[in-house]
C-alpha cells in the first residue's frame, strides 16, 4: 500500500491541498513519520532511493512550523538537518524552497558549511533560521560554542540524512556525541534518521535516542555536582556514578536486566521495483588475475552509446584512470565521457558534477566519491567494473541509476578476472534476495571522545559525572566505563601520561567547584582548528611543467596547470623519469619543486611504469566471501556459472580438491627451486596480508626459511627455501599449530609495533585527539626543528607507556581497519579442525590465481636494509668500475 | 612466471652486502689522520682517544612543546635519548663523552628535567670527562647538569664544534644540520639519519629521540661539500655507505 488515505487527519489541509495541486498523494511512510514525530517520538526511516525520503523527514517540521501561532519570529532554531556531504545540504536547501514558497510557509531555511562567510555565521547564532542544514563537523563546532545552550534550547527536531553511511566511521562517533548533547540541551527532542536499507536497523534505531535517561538541562547540574563533591571529599576512589555496562557487551545487550535498550520507532518502505541487474558476459576467456577488465571495454563503450547517461563505477583510482583512458581510445563518436575521483583537482570535480547535473555528459568514470551525493535523475545505467566487494555497496551504487522508485534501476556488473565472476554471481544472488552486509555497529573511538570532551569544555564548564552520563547515552559509547572516561579527561587535560610532567600546562583545569574549564582562548582556538575526524593524507600538487628542448632533463617549474593532487607518500617513492597514470594521461615525473610534483606528458605509447598509487580499496565483505566459498563447494551450483569458471573449478577438483564452505585448503608444491605454500581463506586482502606477515614469522621460527609472500582477496602464497609440505607430513599437528589462533597474541603485537600501517593509524588518532596539529592543505612544510614525526612519537610512546590512550585507540582501529585483525580472528576460529592439506607436485589451478600476484606488490623480507644494501652496492659497483 | 620472481637479484645483493660488511667489519673513516668509527646508534667513536661524540641530543624537546604550544608530546624523549646514550657508553666505556651542541632543546630545558632523568645523566657522567659544546639552542651554560662547557674542542687533528663552517680547515666534526638520507627504489622509499663526509669534514646525525632530519640533498649541504660526499645511513642492522647519486631529494 504505497499511498495513504486521501484525507488523512494528520495532514493539515494546507499540506493536503499542496499535495493535490502537485498531483501527488502523501505516501504512507510520510504520514507515519508525521504521526510518530507529532507524538514526540524519534524514528528511523528506511527506504530505497526515490521514495521521497527527504520530504518525509522534513514534513513533521514543516507542519509544526506552519501551525505556529503567527508572528512568533523569535522562536529560535526549530529543526537541524545533518548530511555527510556539504553539497547535499546545499541541494536539500534548494529542494525545500518549492514547498515553502508554494504553501507560503513562514519558514526560513539556511545552510551552514565550511564555505559560509563569517558574518553570516555570527548572524545565524544571533538570529537563527527555523531550519538549519549542516554537516557533522559544523555541528560539533556549534555545540562547542559559548551560545550553544541558548541556540539549541528551542530545537524540536534533528534530521540525520544518509545515516547508514555516517555511522560506520569515526564521523558517526562524533555525530553520536553531538546528538547526545542536543538531547540534553533540548529534552524531548525528536530525532529522525533517514537511511538506505541496512542489515541491522535496530543499531541505527538505538543510535538516534539516548541510551539512558539524561539529566534535564535545568534540573541536572546541582544534584549531580553535589553527588560528585561528596565523593571527592570522602574517598579517593571514585565509584562509578551509574552502573556501567560490561565492556564486552555488544550493543544488543539490554541496558538493564529485562529492559530492552531504548530505540527509535521504525518505518520501512519496502523496496521499489526490483533492479534489473546482470553480469556483463563477453565471449572471451577472462584472465585468472588482474583488475583492469580490458577485454570488456568495447562492450562497456557500446553500453554507453546505447544509454542516455551512464555511471561507470570502479574500485580504485588506478582503475578509474585506466578505464577512462581505454574508453577514450575507443571513443570514435567523441561522446562526452568524464572522469571523477578523489585525487583530481576540486574545481575539476565540481565542473564534472555541474556538467552531469546539466545533462551534458554521456558517462562518468568514478570511484566511491560518487557513491553518495545529489540526485541525478538522468542516469539510466550503472556499470560496476571489478568485483562488487559487498552486497550493500553494490545496492547503493545501483540506486544511483534512476531515482524514481517505481522504475527498475538498471545495472551491469563487469568481472575483470575469473574469480570476480564468482564474486559477481554471489552479489547477484544477494541482490536477488535483498540480503544486506552493512558493517556492525561501532565501538566509539577514544580519540574522538577526547576531541569532544575538549569541545564541551570550550562550550561551558562541565561536571564530569553529568558529561559521563551524557556521553554514555550515545549508542557507540554506551559501554564506556567511568575509568575509561576519566582516562580521556586526563588525556585532554595533560596528555594522560604516567609521568605527570605537564600539570602546569593543563588545557582544561578543574576548579574548586568540581567543574572542568578550558584554560584559555588559545586552547579553544586550537580545538576549533582541529575539529573533525577526516584526516586527509598530506598531498602534493601535480603540475604540468614544460621541458626545455635545448636542455634535455631540465624543466621549467610553475609554467603549466595543476592536474590534481597525489599523496605525499606516493610522491616520495617516485624518482625522476618514473611514469605513472594520472588525470587520464601517462605522466613522467620530473622532480619535486617545493610542495609540487612536476610532471611532463610522456610520449605516446609509453606504458606507465609505476603500478599504482594509494586509493580506496575495499576488502571482500565477509558475507560475499561466505557465498563465494559456498558456490565453489557445491558443484550443483556451477550450472549457473559461465563455462570458463566451471571448467576451471573442475580442473581444480581433478588436480587437487575443492574445499567445503567452512574448510581451509592449504596446498604445498615445489616450483623453480623454491617451495610454496598457498591457502585460501577468502577473507579479503587486508586480513590476508596480516595473516601472511604472521605466518612468515612462524615459518621463520620453525626454520623453514620463508622468503616472501603475496596476498589477494581470496588467498595467500608463501615461498620458502625448505619444504613445508614435507614438514607437515612428518610432524602431526604442525599445520594446525601453524594456523593456531594464538598467532594473534605476541606475534601480532610484535608485528604491529613495526607496521607502517599501524604508524599511519596512530597518526590519525593523534591528530583527531589533538596531540599533534592538523596540517592544512597548502600549508608549507615547516623546518626540521618545528615539526615532529609521529613515527618518532609512536616509537617512544610504545616503549615507555604501551597502555597509553592513543595506542589503545590505534589498536582498536587496527582491529577493523587497515589490518582487519578481527576478521582474521574469526577465520582462525572457523577453520579449527577443518584444515585440509594437499601436497602437490605442481601448482594447482586455484594457486595460480594468487601466484600471479607475486611481483605486483611489496613482499616480506624486503626491509629497509635490503633497499639500503642495494643502494650501497651501486656505490661499490661504481668504485669497482 | 620466473621473470616475476624478485629474489634472485635480492639474494645476490644481500650476499654482496654481507661480504662488504665483513670486509669493513666496523664501518670507519679516516679524517685528518684520525681513525673514526661510525656507530649504528648515531655516535662517533674515537678509539685512540677513548672518546664518544654524540650530537644534537635535544633533551626536553617534548616538554618544550608543552610549554610553548600546548602540544603534549610524550614526556619520555629525554629518558629514551639517555637510555640510548647509556647503551653506547656501556659498550665503549669512554674516557670522555662530547655532546656536540643543542644538547637541550631550549635554554630552560635543564630546569624542566625530571629528577629521574637528571640522576640517569649524573650516572652517565660518573668517572669520565664530560664536555658540553655550545649549540644554537643552548648557547648559555647548561646549569646544574654536570660536565664542563666549551665553544669548540680540539682532539688530535680534529676540531669539534656545533655548527659547521664552510671553508673551514680539514678535520671539522660538526652537527647542527640533522642530516638524513633518502633512498627510493622500486616503489619504496627509506629515509634514515646519517653521517655525511667528504673525507675532510664530517657532519653527525642528530642523536635525540624526537629530532627530525634534513635531507642531505638540501642546499644547506652544498657549500660544505663542494666536491660531493658519501652519506652513511643508519640502517636497522648496520651502517650503509650510500653515494650521492643514489640519494633522493624529499
Amino acid at each position: 500500500m504505497p499511498e495513504g488515505p486521501p484525507d488523512d487527519p494528520t495532514l493539515p489541509p494546507l499540506f493536503a491541498d499542496w499535495f493535490a495541486r502537485r498531483g501527488w498523494r502523501p505516501r504512507a511512510h510520510q504520514l507515519d513519520l508525521l504521526r510518530i514525530a507529532g507524538g514526540g517520538r524519534s524514528a528511523l526511516l528506511v527506504a530505497p532511493t526515490g521514495a521521497g525520503k527527504t520530504l518525509a523527514g522534513f514534513l513533521p517540521s514543516l507542519v509544526a512550523l506552519a501551525g505556529r501561532p503567527g508572528g512568533t519570529k523569535a522562536a529560535g532554531l526549530h529543526t537541524l538537518y545533518v548530511s555527510p556531504l556539504k553539497a547535499l545540504a546545499v541541494d536539500i536547501a534548494r529542494n525545500l524552497d518549492a514547498p515553502i514558497a508554494e504553501m507560503a510557509l513562514p519558514v526560513r531555511v539556511e545552510t551552514r558549511t565550511g564555505d559560509t562567510p563569517a558574518h553570516k555565521r555570527t548572524r545565524q547564532i544571533e538570529r537563527p533560521p527555523d531550519i538549519l542544514l549542516t554537516t557533522p563537523e559544523q555541528l560539533s563546532l556549534l555545540i562547542a560554542h559559548r551560545e550553544a545552550a541558548e541556540l539549541f534550547g528551542s530545537l524540536r527536531c534533528v534530521v540525520l540524512d544518509e545515516l547508514h553511511a555516517l555511522v560506520t566511521s569515526k564521523r558517526g562517533d562524533l555525530l553520536s556525541l553531538a546528538l547526545a548533547r542536543l538531547h540534553r540541551l533540548s529534552p524531548g527532542l525528536t530525532a529522525i534518521g533517514l537511511s538506505a536499507t541496512v542489515r541491522e536497523p535496530d543499531e541505527l534505531r538505538r543510535y538516534l535516542v539516548p541510551q539512558k535517561a539524561l539529566p534535564g538541562r535545568d534540573a541536572a547540574p546541582s544534584p549531580v555536582r553535589e553527588r560528585d563533591g561528596v565523593r571527592d571529599a570522602t574517598s579517593p576512589e571514585r565509584a562509578p556514578p551509574s552502573p556501567p555496562r560490561e565492556p564486552e557487551d555488544d550493543s544488543s545487550a539490554p541496558e538493564a536486566e529485562g529492559a530492552p535498550p531504548p530505540m527509535a520507532d521504525l518505518v520501512v518502505v519496502a523496496g521499489g521495483a526490483k533492479p534489473d541487474l546482470r553480469m556483463l558476459e563477453i565471449d572471451l576467456r577472462l584472465p585468472l588475475a588482474g583488475h583492469t577488465a580490458y577485454q570488456s571495454m568495447p562492450a562497456i563503450y557500446d553500453l554507453i552509446r546505447a544509454h542516455r547517461t551512464v555511471l561507470v563505477f570502479v574500485n580504485t583510482r588506478l582503475q578509474a584512470e585506466y578505464t577512462f583512458q581505454e574508453l577514450w581510445r575507443l571513443n570514435d563518436d567523441v561522446l562526452p565521457i568524464a572522469l571523477h575521483h578523489g585525487s583530481l583537482d576540486a574545481q575539476q570535480r565540481r565542473r564534472v558534477e555541474a556538467a552531469m547535473a546539466a545533462g551534458q555528459l554521456r558517462a562518468i568514470v568514478c570511484t566511491a566519491t560518487l557513491d553518495l551525493g545529489i540526485d541525478w535523475g538522468d542516469v539510466d545505467l550503472v556499470v560496476n567494473i571489478g568485483a562488487p566487494k559487498g552486497a550493500s555497496r553494490i545496492m547503493q551504487r545501483i540506486g544511483r541509476a534512476n531515482h524514481r522508485m517505481d522504475e527498475p534501476s538498471k545495472a551491469y556488473l563487469v568481472p575483470a578476472n575469473r574469480f570476480e565472476i564468482l564474486e559477481c554471481q554471489a552479489a547477484l544472488d544477494a541482490v536477488e534476495e535483498a540480503a544486506q552486509d552493512t558493517p556492525d555497529a561501532r565501538l566509539g573511538a577514544p580519540d574522538v571522545l577526547a576531541q569532544h570532551v575538549l569541545g564541551m569544555a570550550c562550550a561551558d564548564a562541565f561536571d564530569p559525572v553529568a558529561l559521563y552520563d551524557e556521553v554514555t547515552a550515545a549508542a557507540p559509547y554506551a559501554g564506556l566505563t567511568w575509568e575509561e572516561f576519566e582516562q580521556v579527561v586526563d588525556y585532554v587535560a595533560t596528555g594522560g601520561y604516567a609521568l605527570r610532567a605537564y600539570e602546569r600546562f593543563a588545557k582544561i583545569l578543574r576548579g574548586p567547584d568540581g567543574l572542568w574549564r578550558v584554560r584559555d582562548a588559545r586552547v579553544a582556538q586550537q580545538y576549533r582548528m582541529n575539529v573533525g575526524t577526516i584526516i586527509e593524507a598530506s598531498k602534493v600538487k601535480v603540475r604540468l611543467a614544460r621541458s626545455l628542448r635545448g636542455k634535455p632533463g631540465t624543466v621549467l617549474p610553475k609554467t603549466g596547470r595543476v592536474l590534481g593532487e597525489i599523496e605525499e607518500d606516493f610522491a616520495e617513492t617516485l624518482t625522476v623519469g618514473d611514469t605513472f597514470l594520472f588525470a587520464g594521461e601517462v605522466l613522467r615525473f620530473e622532480g619535486l619543486a617545493e610542495d609540487e610534483a612536476l610532471v611532463t606528458k610522456a610520449g605516446p605509447g609509453t606504458d606507465p611504469a609505476i603500478p599504482s598509487y594509494a586509493g580506496a580499496k575495499f576488502p571482500l565483505s565477509t558475507f560475499l566471501a561466505a557465498r563465494v566459498r559456498a558456490l565453489i563447494a557445491d558443484p550443483f551450483e556451477w550450472d549457473r556459472l559461465p563455462r570458463q569458471v566451471s571448467d576451471y573449478l573442475l580442473q581444480q577438483r581433478r588436480r587437487s580438491l575443492l574445499p567445503g564452505p567452512r574448510d581451509l585448503l592449504v596446498e604445498t608444491f615445489p616450483r623453480g627451486g623454491r617451495h610454496y605454500l598457498t591457502a585460501f581463506p577468502f577473507e579479503g586482502r587486508l586480513a590476508h596480508q596480516t595473516l601472511g606477515m604472521l605466518l612468515t614469522r612462524r615459518l621463520e621460527r620453525a626454520r623453514l626459511r620463508p622468503l616472501g609472500f603475496a596476498a589477494n582477496d581470496y588467498g595467500i602464497a608463501i615461498w620458502t627455501t625448505r619444504d613445508v609440505g614435507e614438514r607437515i607430513g612428518f610432524e602431526p599437528g604442525f599445520l594446525e599449530a601453524l594456523f593456531a589462533e594464538d598467532m594473534l597474541g605476541d606475534d601480532l603485537e610484535a608485528w604491529l609495533d613495526e607496521s607502517a600501517m599501524m604508524k599511519r593509524t596512530f597518526r590519525q588518532c593523534a591528530v583527531i585527539a589533538g596531540l599533534i596539529e592538523r596540517r592544512f592543505p597548502g600549508q608549507k612544510k615547516t623546518g626540521r626543528q618545528v615539526t615532529i614525526s609521529t613515527d618518532l612519537v609512536y616509537d617512544v610512546l610504545r616503549k615507555h607507556q604501551p597502555d597509553h590512550l592513543l595506542l589503545r585507540a590505534a589498536r582498536q582501529d587496527a582491529a577493523t581497519g587497515l589490518l582487519d585483525v578481527r576478521r582474521l580472528g574469526m577465520m582462525l576460529r572457523r577453520i579449527q579442525g577443518r584444515i585440509i592439506h594437499k601436497a602437490l607436485d605442481r601448482v594447482s589451478p586455484l594457486s595460480v590465481s594468487v601466484m600471479l600476484e607475486i611481483g605486483r606488490e611489496r613482499v616480506y623480507g624486503e626491509g629497509a636494509d635490503e633497499i639500503l644494501a642495494e643502494a650501497e652496492a651501486q656505490l661499490l659497483e661504481e668504485a669497482l668500475a | 612466471m620466473s621473470d616475476a620472481d624478485p629474489f634472485t637479484r635480492e639474494d645476490r645483493i644481500l650476499a654482496l652486502g654481507q661480504r662488504l660488511e665483513k670486509a669493513t667489519k666496523a664501518p670507519g673513516l679516516i679524517l685528518a689522520g684520525e681513525s673514526l668509527t661510525l656507530d649504528l646508534c648515531g655516535g662517533l667513536w674515537l678509539e685512540a682517544h677513548r672518546t664518544l661524540i654524540v650530537s644534537d641530543l635535544h633533551l626536553e624537546k617534548g616538554s618544550s612543546f608543552a610549554a610553548r604550544s600546548g602540544q603534549f608530546l610524550p614526556p619520555y624523549d629525554t629518558r629514551e635519548t639517555l637510555a640510548c646514550l647509556h647503551e653506547a657508553v656501556a659498550r665503549f666505556d669512554p674516557r670522555c663523552v662530547v655532546a656536540l651542541g643543542d644538547s637541550f632543546h631550549d635554554a630552560r630545558g635543564p630546569e624542566r628535567m625530571e629528577p629521574g632523568d637528571r640522576a640517569l645523566l649524573a650516572a652517565l657522567q660518573e668517572g669520565r670527562d664530560w664536555v658540553w659544546i655550545a649549540g644554537n639552542h643552548d648557547a648559555a651554560v647548561n646549569e646544574g647538569v654536570g660536565g664542563r662547557y666549551t665553544e669548540t674542542l680540539s682532539l688530535g687533528g680534529l676540531t669539534l664544534r656545533h655548527e659547521p663552517r664552510p671553508g673551514a680547515a680539514a678535520g671539522e666534526v660538526a652537527g647542527h644540520l640533522h642530516p638524513c638520507g633518502k633512498v627510493a627504489m622500486r616503489g619504496r622509499a627509506v629515509r634514515r639519519r646519517c653521517f655525511v663526509s667528504d673525507g675532510h669534514r664530517l657532519i653527525m646525525p642528530a642523536f635525540g629521540a624526537f629530532t627530525g632530519g634534513l635531507n642531505v640533498r638540501d642546499a644547506a649541504f652544498e657549500p660544505l661539500f663542494p666536491n660531493g660526499f658519501t652519506a652513511h645511513l643508519l640502517g636497522d642492522g648496520r651502517v650503509f655507505a650510500i653515494g650521492r647519486t643514489m640519494l633522493a631529494r624529499d
